[in-house]
C-alpha cells in the first residue's frame, strides 16, 4: 500500500503549485485555475487522511468542496468576463480599480 | 390653548426644523422657482420670528421665583437603554433660549448678502437654530449629545458652502477640533451611565438620576470631568484650543459669525455649567484653579492677539476668546456674583459681538474686503454706521450703562473674591479691549476719507437697521436695568449652587465608607446598590422630573 | 429715610441727558438748534441744582434711589444718588460753569459742521459728570467716571478727520482704562471686605473697622483708588494725555480738561475722606505724586509756545495743588482750589479760545501779542485770571493757594515726617514757576505788537459774557468762598482749623511769590527779551528737556507701549500660528502622513492581496500551533 505521507506530499505540492500560481500569474483564467487546483490538493488530502482513519466524514466534505467549487467556477467565471467586458483584458494587473 | 399641556419646548425645538423641511421642498410646491430667493427668506423669517414669538411666550409664562425646571416634557425614546426625550427650561437655559430665538430673524434678515442657494443656506440655518434649542433645553443627556452634534453639521455647510476663500480648511478645522472633544465626551457620558448601572441595576441617560445616583471614586471623577472640560474647553475655546475659531470666523458668512459668536460658543460654558459640575464637582474644584487660569491667560492674550491683526473680523474673533475667557473665568469662580455675571456675560457677548459681526458684514459687502488698511475716515461719510459701530463697540469694551459692563464688572468682583491674583492679571484685558478695539474703530472709522476708494460707500440701509435696532436697544436695556435678566436666573443658580455641594458631600461620605481599592468597591455597591434605588431613589426622581 | 427720596435729584443728570438726545437728532436738521437746546438743559439742571441748595437744610443731605439696579447673590446696588453739602459744592460748579461754557460754545462752534454731534456730546459729558458726583454709591460714580472719560474721547477727537486728533482721544481713554482698572481694584477689594459699595455704609463699616489689622488693606485701596485718580485728574505717571487732549475744541479744553472732570480724583478723595484718613502712608504718597507733578508740569509749561499746551500743562500743576492738600488730609482746602481752579482756568481757557477764534486758529503764541488792543475785553478777564492763579491777593487764586501751602506745612502726616522740608520748598518755587510762566503767556499774548498775519479781532458778546462772569468769580470767588467753604463742607470733609483772617497788607505780603513771577516774567517778556534766550543757552539741555515734555511720551512708548506691541505680534505670529496653530496643522499632517504611507500598501493588485492573506494564514498557523508551547 501507498504510505500516506505520499499523498499528503502530493496534497503539499500541489496547494503550493497553487498559491504560487494565484500570487505570481496574471491571466484570471489561470489564477482561477490555481484556486482550483488548490481545492483539489484539500481534496486529495481529505480523501487520504479519510482513508487512513477509516472513516467516511473526509470523502463527505470532498463532496463539499466540490459543489462549492462548481459555484465558485460558475460565479468566478462570470466575474472574469464581465471583467473582461470592462478591461478588455483578463490581466488580474489591469483590475487595480482599488489602489489607493 | 392650554398654558399647561401645550408642548412649548417641542414646537420651539421641532418648529425650525419643519421650517427647514419646508424649506426643501418649497420647489415641489412652487415649481416656477423662487428665483432671488426672495420667498424663501420671507417664509424663514416668518417661522424664526413664530419662533422668537413662541420663546416670548414662555418668557411671560416663566415663573422667575421657581428654581426647577419648568414647561419640561417627557417621553421614552429608547426604554431599552433608559434614553428618553427629556426637555425643560430653567433660569440657567432660559436666556439663553431667547437669546438664540433673539437672534435668529436678524440672522435671516441678514441673509440679504447671501445670493448662491439661498434655500439651502436659510434650511441650514434653520436645521441650526433646532439644534441650538435642543442643546439648551435637554436634561437628557444622550438628547443634549446628539443635538449638540446635530450642531455642527448645519454649521459644517454654513462654512464650507457659504465661506470665504479658505472656508474648506476653516470648516474642517473647526468639525475636527470640535468632534476630537465631543466623542470623548461621549466615552465619558457612557462610561458614567455604566457605573450608574453598576450600581443601580438599570440605565438611565437622565441628567437629574445620573447627578443623583451615581457614586465615583476621586479618580474616575478627574477622569471623567477631563474629558468633559476637553469638549467644551475647545466649544468655549478656552485657551489653547482657541485656533479654529478665528478661522471659522473669517471664512464664515456674516450670519455663520453671528450665530457662531452669538450662541454656539456659549454651549461650551454651558455645558460645563449644566453637565460638567453638577456631575464632577469634586473634580471641577480641583481643575477649576487651571481652568481659571487658562481663562486669564485667554483674556490677556486673546486681547493681545487682536491688536495684533489687520483684519476686522479675525480682531473680532480674538476678542471673542478674550471675553469667553471672562465668562469661564467668572463661572469657575463659583459664587452667586461671579457665575450670574458669567450668564449675564454670555448674552452681552451674543448681543455685541453679534452686532459686531453684522457691522463688519455691511462694511464686507460693500467693499469685498476686510482689512483694516482699506477703510478710513468712514464716520463722515457713514455716519450712522459710525454711530452703531460706536455703541457696539463701547459695549464690547463694557462702558457703564451698557450691557458689558454689568457682566464684567460681576465677573471680576466676584471672582476677586476666590481668584485675587487672577482676576487682577485679567482685569488688564479691561485696558486692553479698549486699545484694540478703538484703535480698531479709529483705523476703520477716523482720519482722512481715501475718496477713491471708499468715494462711493452707503450708509446703513433700512433693512441692515431693522437687525442694528434691536441689539442697540438691548445692549442699553441690559445695561442699564439688568435685574429682569439676573433675577430669573437667581432661583434657579441658588438651588444650583446647592445642589452641587450636596452631591460634593454625597460623593465624599461615598469616598470614606468604600474600602481603598477599588475592586472591592465595585463589588460592594453591587450587592448595596439594589435596595437603595427601590427606597430613596424613587420619589426624589419623581420630584427630578416633575420639577 | 423714605422710600425713594428727592425725586428732585433725578431730574439734575436727567435734563442733560435729555438735552443729549434732543440736541442730537434735532440738530442732525437744524444745526442752529442744537447749540441752544444743550445750553438750555444745562442751564435748567443748574436751576434744579440752585434751588436744591437753597431749600437744602443745615448740614442735611438728599437720597434718590431710582431704581434697584442690580441684585444677585447679595449683592444689591441700587441706582442711588446722595446729595450732600460737597456734592452741592460740584453740582454747582459743573452745571454753573458748564452752563456759561455751553453758552460761549454756540458762538465758538456757530460754523462747525458737526455742532449737533459737539453740543450732544457735551450734554452727555454734563450728564456723566453729574453721575459722578451725585452717585450714592462708588459704582455710579464710577459709571459717570467711565462715562466722562468716554464724553473726552469722543471731545478730543471731535475733528476725527485729522488722525492725530482721534489718536489724541484713544490715548487719553487708554490711560484712563489703566486708571480705571486701578480703581476697579479698589472697588473689589472694599467690597471683599465689606460687601458694600455705598459710601454711607462704607463710612459706617470703616470707622468701626478701624483696626489695625485691616490698616494695611485701607493702604492698598487707597493706593489703588489713587491710581484711578491719576488717571482721571492726570498726575503723574498717567498725566501724559492731558496735554495731548488739547487737540478737542477750546471749551471742551475749559470744561473738561480744566474746569470739572479733571478735577474728579480730588472729589473722589474728598468723598473717601474717611478712607484716605485711615491710610496715611497713602495719603504721603499722594502728597509727593502731586508735588513732583506740579513741579514738572510747571517746568514744562514753561517753554511750551502753544497757549493751549501752556494751560494744559498749567492744569496738571494746578491739579497737583489740589492733590497736595488732600494728600495733606484737608480735603476742603482741596475742593476750595477745584472751585477757584474751575473759575480762573475755564477763563483761561475761554479766553485763549477767544484769542484763537479771533487770531483765525492760530495757536502759537509766537504768532500773535499786542492783541490788547485788539481784544481788550479777552486781554482783561485773561489778565485777572492770570492774576487769580498766580496768587495775588485778594484774587480766589491767592486764598487756595495760600491755604494749600499752609495745610502742606502744617501736615500731621508722621509718613510725610522729614519729607516736608523738601515738599514744602518745592511746592512753593512751583507756585513761582506758575506765576512766571503765566505771566509769559499773557506777555506773549497781549503785549509787545503783533507777530501774526491775520487780523484779530474782538470776540461777539456770546463768547465775551462767559469770560466776564468767570473773570468776576476768579476775582472775588476766593474771598468769598475762602470763609463760607469750610464751614459749609464741614458735615461731610471735618471741621477745618480756625485761622484769623488777615489785612490787606498781610495779603500782599504773603503774595510775594506771585508778584515776584509776575515781575520776573514781565521783565522777561517784555523789556529784556533777551534775557530768556540767554538763560535757555546757558541751561541748553534742562530747557530742551522742557521743551520735550521731560520725554514722558517717549518713555512709555519706549517701555510699554512697543514692547506691548511686539509682545502682540510674537504671540500672534509666533504663539497662535506658529506654535498652537502649528501643533494643529502638525496632527494633521501626522494624520495625512500616516495615511500616505498606509496607501502604499493599496496596490489594487489581487495577488498583492492573495499573498498577504496567505502570509497571514501561515502567521496564524504557526501562532496556534506553536502559541501554546512557548
Amino acid at each position: 500500500m501507498v504510505p500516506v505521507t505520499y499523498y499528503l506530499t502530493l496534497s503539499a505540492l500541489m496547494f503550493t503549485l497553487g498559491i504560487v500560481g494565484v500570487v505570481i500569474r496574471r491571466n484570471a483564467i489561470v489564477v482561477f485555475m490555481c484556486i482550483e487546483l488548490m481545492l483539489n490538493a484539500v481534496n486529495l488530502s481529505f480523501v487520504a487522511l479519510s482513508r487512513l482513519v477509516g472513516n467516511l466524514d473526509g470523502q463527505i466534505a470532498v463532496f463539499f468542496v466540490m459543489v462549492v467549487a462548481a459555484a465558485e467556477a460558475a460565479v468566478g467565471l462570470a466575474i472574469i468576463i464581465s471583467l473582461f467586458r470592462s478591461a478588455k483584458s483578463v490581466e488580474t494587473s489591469d483590475a487595480n480599480q482599488l489602489n489607493g | 390653548m392650554n398654558f399647561d399641556t401645550f408642548p412649548f419646548l417641542s414646537s420651539l425645538v421641532f418648529l425650525p426644523l419643519v421650517g427647514a423641511l419646508v424649506l426643501y421642498l418649497l420647489p415641489f410646491f412652487r415649481p416656477d422657482h423662487d428665483e432671488h430667493g426672495t420667498l424663501s427668506r420671507g417664509f424663514a423669517l416668518f417661522v424664526s420670528l413664530v419662533v422668537f414669538a413662541i420663546s416670548l411666550l414662555m418668557l411671560t409664562h416663566f415663573d422667575a421665583a421657581d428654581s426647577g425646571y419648568q414647561f419640561s416634557e417627557r417621553a421614552d425614546w429608547i426604554p431599552y437603554f433608559g434614553i428618553s426625550y427629556f426637555v425643560g427650561l430653567d433660569g440657567i437655559s432660559v436666556w439663553l433660549v431667547l437669546l438664540t430665538t433673539f437672534l435668529m430673524p436678524l440672522v435671516v434678515i441678514a441673509s440679504a448678502s447671501v445670493h448662491k442657494k439661498i434655500r439651502g443656506y436659510l434650511a441650514s440655518m434653520l436645521v441650526l437654530e433646532t439644534a441650538m434649542i435642543g442643546t439648551l433645553v435637554a436634561l437628557d443627556v444622550f438628547l443634549f449629545y446628539v443635538f449638540w452634534e446635530l450642531m455642527l453639521a448645519p454649521m459644517y455647510f454654513i462654512i464650507g458652502i457659504w465661506g470665504g476663500k479658505r472656508r474648506i480648511y476653516a470648516t474642517l478645522k473647526f468639525v475636527l477640533y470640535t468632534v476630537v472633544g465631543s466623542l470623548l465626551m461621549l466615552v465619558a457620558i457612557f462610561y458614567v451611565v455604566w457605573r450608574f448601572y453598576e450600581q443601580q441595576g438599570h440605565l438611565t441617560f437622565l441628567l437629574d438620576e445620573l447627578q443623583m445616583y451615581t457614586n465615583l471614586t476621586r479618580k474616575e471623577e478627574l477622569w471623567m470631568f477631563a474629558a468633559f472640560a476637553l469638549a467644551f474647553g475647545i466649544k468655549v475655546p478656552l485657551f489653547p484650543f482657541h485656533t479654529w475659531l478665528p478661522d471659522a470666523h473669517v471664512e464664515a458668512p456674516t450670519g455663520g459669525s453671528v450665530v457662531l459668536a452669538g450662541v454656539l460658543l456659549k454651549m461650551g460654558l454651558y455645558g460645563y455649567i449644566r453637565f460638567a459640575y453638577p456631575l464632577f464637582p469634586r473634580a471641577a474644584d480641583a481643575f477649576a484653579p487651571y481652568i481659571a487660569t487658562l481663562a486669564v491667560i485667554g483674556i490677556v492674550y486673546g486681547a493681545l492677539v487682536a491688536w495684533a491683526q489687520s483684519d476686522i473680523k479675525k480682531l473680532v474673533a480674538y476678542s471673542s476668546v478674550s471675553h469667553l475667557g471672562y465668562c469661564v473665568l467668572g463661572f469657575v469662580a463659583f459664587n452667586a456674583v461671579a457665575t450670574s455675571g458669567a450668564m449675564y456675560q454670555m448674552l452681552n457677548h451674543g448681543i455685541s459681538t453679534g452686532a459686531l459681526f453684522l457691522l463688519v458684514g455691511v462694511l464686507y459687502d460693500r467693499k469685498h474686503t476686510r482689512l483694516m488698511a482699506d477703510y478710513g475716515g468712514l464716520a463722515a461719510k457713514v455716519p450712522l454706521f459710525a454711530f452703531l459701530f460706536l455703541v457696539f463697540t463701547l459695549s464690547s469694551i463694557a462702558l457703564p450703562l451698557t450691557n458689558g459692563f454689568i457682566g464684567e464688572f460681576l465677573i471680576l468682583t466676584g471672582s476677586f473674591k476666590t481668584f485675587p491674583v487672577l482676576t487682577v492679571i485679567g482685569t488688564t484685558g479691561v485696558v486692553l479691549g479698549a486699545v484694540y478695539m478703538l484703535t480698531l474703530y479709529m483705523k476703520t472709522m477716523y482720519g482722512e476719507l481715501d475718496e477713491g476708494k471708499n468715494g462711493d460707500l452707503t450708509d446703513v440701509n433700512g433693512r441692515e437697521l431693522a437687525t442694528f435696532l434691536p441689539l442697540l436697544v438691548m445692549v442699553f436695556w441690559m445695561g442699564i436695568y439688568p435685574q429682569p435678566f439676573l433675577s430669573r436666573m437667581e432661583p434657579t443658580l441658588n438651588a444650583y449652587f446647592s445642589a452641587v455641594a450636596e452631591r460634593r458631600a454625597a460623593l465624599n461620605v461615598y469616598e470614606n465608607d468604600v474600602a481603598p481599592s477599588q475592586d472591592i468597591v465595585l463589588e460592594r455597591e453591587h450587592q448595596q446598590a439594589r435596595p437603595v434605588r427601590e427606597s430613596a431613589a424613587q420619589p426624589n426622581l419623581n420630584r427630578a422630573v416633575e420639577g | 429715610m423714605e422710600q425713594n427720596g428727592v425725586t428732585a435729584l433725578g431730574y439734575i443728570p436727567l435734563f442733560p441727558l435729555i438735552g443729549s438726545v434732543l440736541a442730537f437728532i434735532i440738530g442732525r436738521s437744524k444745526r442752529d438748534a442744537a447749540g441752544w437746546i444743550a445750553t438750555l438743559a444745562s442751564a435748567m439742571a443748574f436751576a434744579v441744582v440752585v434751588a436744591l441748595v437753597m431749600a437744602m437744610p443745615e448740614e442735611a443731605e438728599y437720597y434718590y434711589r431710582a431704581f434697584t439696579w442690580f441684585s444677585v447673590g447679595g449683592f444689591t446696588l441700587d441706582f442711588a444718588f446722595r446729595f450732600d453739602h460737597l456734592t452741592a459744592v460740584m453740582c454747582l460748579v459743573v452745571t454753573g460753569i458748564g452752563s456759561l461754557i455751553h453758552l460761549y460754545s454756540v458762538a465758538y462752534m456757530a460754523e462747525d459742521e458737526g455742532r449737533h454731534r459737539f453740543f450732544a456730546y457735551l450734554n452727555l459729558f454734563m450728564f456723566s459728570m453729574l453721575l459722578l458726583v451725585l452717585g450714592a454709591n462708588l459704582l455710579v460714580l464710577f459709571v459717570g467716571w467711565e462715562g466722562v472719560g468716554l464724553c473726552s474721547y469722543l471731545l478730543i477727537g471731535f475733528w476725527f478727520k485729522n488722525l492725530s486728533y482721534a489718536g489724541a482721544g484713544r490715548k487719553a481713554f487708554v490711560v484712563n482704562r489703566i486708571g480705571d482698572a486701578g480703581f476697579l481694584f479698589g472697588m473689589f477689594m472694599l467690597y471683599r471686605q465689606f460687601d458694600t459699595l455705598d459710601f454711607a455704609e462704607l463710612a459706617q463699616a470703616i470707622s468701626v473697622n478701624a483696626s489695625p489689622e485691616l490698616l494695611p488693606l485701607y493702604f492698598v485701596v487707597a493706593l489703588c483708588l489713587f491710581v484711578g485718580a491719576t488717571g482721571k485728574s492726570a498726575q503723574i505717571p498717567l498725566f501724559v494725555w492731558l496735554p495731548d487732549a488739547m487737540a478737542g475744541p477750546t471749551p471742551v479744553s475749559a470744561l473738561i480738561h480744566a474746569a470739572t472732570m479733571v478735577t474728579a480724583g480730588v472729589y473722589m478723595m474728598a468723598r473717601l475722606n474717611f478712607l484716605f484718613d485711615l491710610a496715611p502712608q497713602a495719603q504721603a504718597i499722594v502728597a509727593i505724586v502731586a508735588v513732583f507733578t506740579a513741579m514738572v508740569a510747571a517746568l514744562t509749561a514753561l517753554t511750551q509756545n502753544d497757549i493751549k499746551k501752556v494751560l494744559a500743562y498749567s492744569t496738571v500743576s494746578q491739579l497737583g495743588f489740589m492733590f497736595m492738600a488732600a494728600g495733606a488730609g484737608v480735603y476742603w482746602v482741596a475742593v476750595f482750589h477745584l472751585v477757584t481752579h474751575a473759575f480762573f482756568k475755564a477763563c483761561l481757557f475761554l479766553g485763549a479760545g477767544s484769542v484763537i477764534h479771533g487770531c483765525h486758529h492760530e495757536q502759537d503764541m509766537r504768532h500773535m501779542g499786542g492783541l490788547w488792543s485788539k481784544m481788550p475785553i479777552t486781554a482783561a478777564t485773561y489778565g485777572i485770571s492770570t492774576l487769580a492763579i498766580a496768587g495775588i491777593y485778594p484774587l480766589s487764586g491767592y486764598f487756595s493757594k495760600h491755604a494749600i501751602l499752609a495745610a502742606l506745612e502744617g501736615g500731621h502726616n508722621p509718613a510725610l515726617e522729614g519729607l516736608l522740608e523738601l515738599l514744602v520748598p518745592m511746592a512753593s518755587v512751583t507756585a513761582f514757576l506758575t506765576a512766571f510762566y503765566m505771566t509769559r503767556s499773557f506777555a506773549m499774548t497781549f503785549l509787545g505788537s503783533y507777530r501774526g498775519h491775520a487780523h484779530p479781532h474782538e470776540s461777539p458778546l456770546r463768547m465775551t459774557a462767559p469770560l466776564i462772569v468767570l473773570a468776576g468769580l476768579a476775582l472775588v470767588g476766593g474771598l468769598w468762598l475762602g470763609g463760607t467753604l469750610p464751614h459749609y463742607l464741614a458735615p461731610v470733609l471735618g471741621s477745618p482749623a480756625e485761622h484769623g483772617h488777615e489785612s490787606i497788607i498781610e495779603g500782599l505780603m504773603h503774595s510775594w511769590i506771585g508778584i515776584a513771577g509776575i515781575g520776573v516774567g514781565l521783565l522777561c517778556y517784555t523789556s529784556l527779551s533777551q534775557i530768556p534766550a540767554t538763560i535757555y543757552r546757558v541751561i541748553g539741555p534742562l530747557s530742551t528737556l522742557s521743551l520735550n515734555k521731560f520725554y514722558f511720551d517717549e518713555l512709555y512708548a519706549a517701555v510699554v507701549v512697543k514692547p506691548l506691541e511686539a509682545i502682540a505680534r510674537v504671540l500672534f505670529r509666533v504663539v497662535d500660528q506658529g506654535m498652537i496653530d502649528g501643533a494643529v496643522n502638525g496632527t494633521a499632517a501626522v494624520v495625512d502622513v500616516s495615511g500616505e504611507v498606509a496607501r502604499s500598501t493599496q496596490t489594487g493588485q489581487v495577488r498583492h492581496y492573495a499573498f498577504f492573506m496567505f502570509v497571514a494564514a501561515l502567521l496564524m498557523l504557526f501562532l496556534f500551533v506553536f502559541a501554546g508551547r512557548v
